[in-house]
């Protein structure tokens, strides 16, 4: 290997430097937040009944944890979650391929695909649950509904985008739009289906909340509501914070995936 | 010498919903076997339609084209176009893989040729490993796979830089003189067109007439650029081009 000038190794440290400055500090935010959180709430500048308290959370979660309900409530959540994503991302994709294939398909259903998009889903939440059922195939229902129309609009605008004599290259070749579906269309846009799929988590946490609260039995949403109504606030702050730490999870977790494909060379 | 492309006569107009626009008008040529013929006209004269026209990715509104018999079309585009989601062995038999007849002979066809023109180290690479002029020969080596008679050249060297564009031009034309190829390059470079062929036809802007033909009576090689009479086609193709009449 080449010798690192001191030039070079200047700059790596520097560079190192930040990355440790900027982790430090992201992690001093993090602290500063939940411990003035604490402080005001013992020195009683907020009312903790009203905004809880870290402590409170805390006693909260370890209480639940004990009879193993929290996590209950917490993998439904997830479970719901995740059947959601996959499920708008899968059939939007699914759906953005049969638009793609016939156009006249596409151009009718254009006008119909926008106004769709433009509803806000969480309004049909009620009427699905009246459809479905009181459970939990309604609240992934719900979830699915909030993301797969715009899977189904960026995806296609990005196979539509796909560089047309990339196309070309498979008809010189001899290939049918079969050909060009699987060997360009489909791996050319996996970025652009990973990137739905970052898109449609967050999507589907707002539609399996939604649907757990007007399901109200379980869930990090039932949580939500439920506490609520009783007025146990940290219960209510317990299952938001639960909600943030699940979501980064997730969001990894897709990162990962991400990364994987991409190191795949056929 | 037997024909390897015969076009009588071929007329080709596209349909826009503001009209019909005529392309090529009256074409007729046909290139010899072995016979490597450049086509050298304006942009947007339609050059590349009438490749497209050959390979047969497009019908022709009038006239005819006729491919010797038993023959087949290989097609080089503009830009490479190699995928990186595969590695070099993999883009170069895509055309044998469209086709399903992926072989493991095939496959040594396509490793044969990598080893043969310097991209060994590569083979298990991805694209973006390679330079523009090994990215150039792997694009012609994909063509090359399917094992066609004829190659169509549409501009292979206009996304690249001029110096690499001298050097990959020579490179590629002599691995298809090597490989005993009869080929159709379009271009809008004279002295590319006139460094590597033994024809140019000329075009006219659309629609688009052959304006003239010169046959090009030099040794091949890349001797060419210095041979005096390189300075004299460049000048009467150049004019061709330039009378609009």
């Amino acid at each position: 290997m080449a010798e690192i000038s001191p030039n070079q190794m200047n700059y790596l440290k520097k560079l190192e430097k930040r990355k440790r400055k900027i982790t430090a500090a992201r992690a001093a935010v993090f602290v500063l937040f939940f411990l003035l959180w604490q402080i005001c709430s013992d020195l009683e500048i907020i009312d903790s009944f009203i905004f809880s308290s870290p402590k409170d959370i805390m006693l909260c979660a370890a209480n639940m944890a004990v009879n193993s309900s929290l996590l209950f409530h917490t993998a439904v959540t997830a479970g719901e979650t995740i059947a959601g994503f996959l499920l708008s991302t899968f059939l939007g994709t699914a759906l953005a391929v049969i638009l793609w294939w016939n156009t006249f398909l596409n151009d009718v259903s254009e006008p119909y695909l926008v106004v769709l998009n433009s509803i806000p889903k969480t309004a049909l939440a009620p009427v699905i649950i009246v459809w479905f059922g009181n459970n939990i195939s309604a609240i992934i229902i719900v979830a699915l509904l909030t993301s797969v129309i715009v899977t189904v609009l960026n995806v296609l605008s990005a196979f539509n985008e796909t560089d047309g004599d990339m196309v070309k290259l498979i008809y010189t070749l001899g290939g049918t739009k079969k050909d060009v579906l699987f060997k360009v269309i489909l791996p050319a846009n996996i970025p652009a289906v990973m990137n739905a799929l970052k898109v449609n988590t967050g999507l589907s946490f707002i539609g399996t909340i939604i649907g757990e609260m007007l399901v109200a039995k379980y869930g990090l949403g039932y949580l939500i509501i439920y506490g609520s109504q009783i007025f146990r606030l940290d219960m209510v702050m317990m299952a938001v914070v639960i909600l943030a730490l699940l979501s980064t999870v997730l969001y990894k977790l897709i990162v990962m995936l991400e990364k994987y494909i991409d190191t795949k060379v056929k | 010498m037997t024909d390897a492309v015969k076009i009588e006569n071929l007329s080709f107009s596209f349909n826009t919903p503001k009209g019909e626009h005529f392309v090529l008008k009256d074409i007729s040529f046909s290139v010899a076997d072995g016979e490597f013929v450049a086509i050298a006209g304006p942009s947007g004269c339609g050059k590349s339609t009438l490749l497209s026209l050959i390979a047969g990715l497009l019908k022709p509104a009038g006239g005819s084209i006729k491919i010797g018999d038993g023959k087949k079309c290989g097609y080089m585009l503009q830009r490479d176009y190699l995928f990186e989601w595969r590695s070099v062995l993999s883009n170069t038999c895509l055309g044998a893989e469209i086709s399903k007849e992926l072989t493991d002979e095939k496959r040594c066809y396509a490793l044969s040729l990598l080893k043969k023109y310097g991209l060994a180290d590569y083979i298990k690479s991805r694209p973006s490993a390679l330079s523009g002029g090994m990215r150039q020969r792997a694009a012609l080596i994909r063509t090359l796979v399917p094992q066609p008679d004829i190659l169509l050249l549409d501009e292979p060297f206009s996304a690249l830089d001029y110096q690499t564009r001298l050097n990959v031009c020579q490179e590629i034309s002599d691995i298809i003189k090597n490989e005993g190829k009869t080929a159709i390059m379009v271009t809008h470079d004279i002295s590319e067109a006139i460094s590597v062929s033994d024809r140019v036809i000329v075009l006219s802007k659309t629609p688009a007439v052959i304006k003239g033909e010169f046959k090009i009576e030099m040794p091949y090689g890349n001797t060419r650029r210095d041979d005096p009479k390189f300075r004299q086609y460049f000048n009467s193709i150049w004019k061709e081009l330039q009378d609009n009449g």
